[in-house]
């Protein structure tokens, strides 16, 4: 099989030769394939990594679904569908980067659906009003823009080829949440007072998508000399800041920081500092929408049970017809 | 549910390329389900699904003995032929 057959190395066989060697094919810009030698903790941080993106892809469709059947026109609900179409084909993508691993899908569907698994927090927000549409795909795609296109040359192959097809689609995502955001600022004053109300509440979760500051990230470092990871998270979140502040500025709403200022002497906007306490709440599962979302992910599995075993049962019987055939 | 890997033409006169897998239970399924999840923009127009247990792949094992032969065997490629300048369109 294409993904399996690994050259696993068992624990503890990862010698300091091996180790050297898979350092120096990654200083070299080498990328890793799925059945080439690599540390065992250099497997796991990136099972884990995958599958939390593709369970943040799924999970994500969520919020947005909320708007389908009340999107404001047949335009807008058809772009909707599209974007969260999009959404759960980037789930896919990244669920078939982590099998290569030698992760089963399975396992890591089990995992999320347990909650044994995270997902980015921004997706137990709720989206209140129409313009969260707009907003999530302004910010939300907007930051998570920012992280992918700094993982397209992640050093695992199958990984950074996924991110490359995910980020041909993210721009949409984004563009399409502005042109919201634009109409209902530019338009009747309830309008841009429903787009500053969606702004203020999107903010802050946004900056912490790029998760914890760099000087509390558990696993930064070794993925960094990995180059799994390519640049910190605060450098993400300042580039993030920097690009979003103007496109504030020209539809006319307020950045919800009242320490926000660009800062001449360093060429970046300051701002004031994050809410730790709220992103590791969250992240531990007390945010506004957990449980609603991880029971809309149960109930989906439980109701596409039959489904699945309908198909089960139909490729066993063209089998079974396929065999006697022979047979006769 | 199988794995099935993925092979897109992105248009007449090229190869089919990798491009991921899909799960799914039949080949059937898996033609459609390829379909849904890699050419939502015009990515292709010929899809192959390949029952990923059917691959056979050479080990990266063998790297050295499979593909390094080819190293030392410089004769094969026409730089290996200078010639004087008044020669030409060779
Ligand atoms: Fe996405
Ligand atoms: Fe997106």
């Amino acid at each position: 099989m294409y993904s399996q057959g690994l050259r696993d190395s068992k624990a503890g066989d990862d010698s300091p030769e091996l180790l050297d060697a898979f350092q120096q094919r990654i200083d070299k810009e080498e990328k890793i394939e799925p059945r080439d030698w690599m540390p065992q903790a250099y497997r796991k941080t990136l099972i884990r990594q995958i599958s939390q993106h593709a369970h943040s892809e799924i999970v994500g469709q969520l919020p947005e679904a909320n708007w389908v059947t009340r999107a404001p026109s047949l335009k807008r609900k058809l772009i909707l569908l599209a974007k969260i179409q999009d959404e759960a084909g980037h789930g896919l993508y990244l669920y078939s980067a982590a099998e290569t691993l030698g992760e089963s899908r399975h396992q890591m569907y089990q995992d999320l659906l347990s909650g044994k698994a995270k997902y980015s927090s921004i997706f137990n927000y709720p989206t209140l009003n129409w313009a969260d549409a707009g907003a999530v795909g302004w910010l939300v795609d907007g930051a998570a823009i920012m992280n992918q296109v700094a993982l397209c040359r992640t050093s695992y192959g199958p990984y950074s080829r996924a991110m490359v097809r995910i980020c041909k689609e993210e721009s949409f995502h984004q563009r399409q949440g502005y042109d919201i955001m634009l109409k209902m600022a530019k338009g009747s004053p309830e309008q841009k007072a429903m787009a500053q109300d969606a702004l203020n509440r999107t903010w802050w979760p946004s900056l912490m998508m790029f998760g914890p500051s760099d000087k509390d990230s558990t696993h930064s470092d070794q993925s960094m000399k990995w180059k799994i990871k390519r640049f910190s998270n605060d450098d993400l979140r300042q580039k993030f800041i920097d690009a979003t502040v103007p496109q504030a500025e020209y539809l006319g709403l307020s950045i919800p920081d009242k320490n926000l200022k660009y800062n001449d002497k360093i060429g970046h906007y300051d701002f004031s500092e994050i809410k730790w306490d709220e992103l590791f709440n969250v992240i531990k599962g007390n945010g506004p929408c957990n449980q609603q979302r991880m029971d809309a992910r149960n109930k989906a599995y439980e109701d596409g049970a039959w489904v699945r075993e309908a198909a089960a049962v139909y490729a066993e019987k063209q089998d079974n017809k396929k065999h006697n055939k022979e047979v006769a | 549910m199988k794995l099935y890997e993925v092979f897109l033409r992105a248009k007449s006169g090229l190869s089919h390329k990798h491009v991921g897998s899909v799960h799914a239970t039949d080949a059937q399924m898996a033609m459609q389900n390829a379909r849904d999840l890699y050419t939502r923009r015009e990515e292709g127009e010929s899809i192959w699904v390949v029952d990923s247990t059917q691959i056979i792949s050479s080990n990266p094992n063998d790297k050295a003995a499979y593909f390094e032969p080819a190293v030392d065997k410089i004769y094969r490629h026409p730089s290996f032929y200078p010639f004087d300048k008044e020669v030409k369109n060779i």
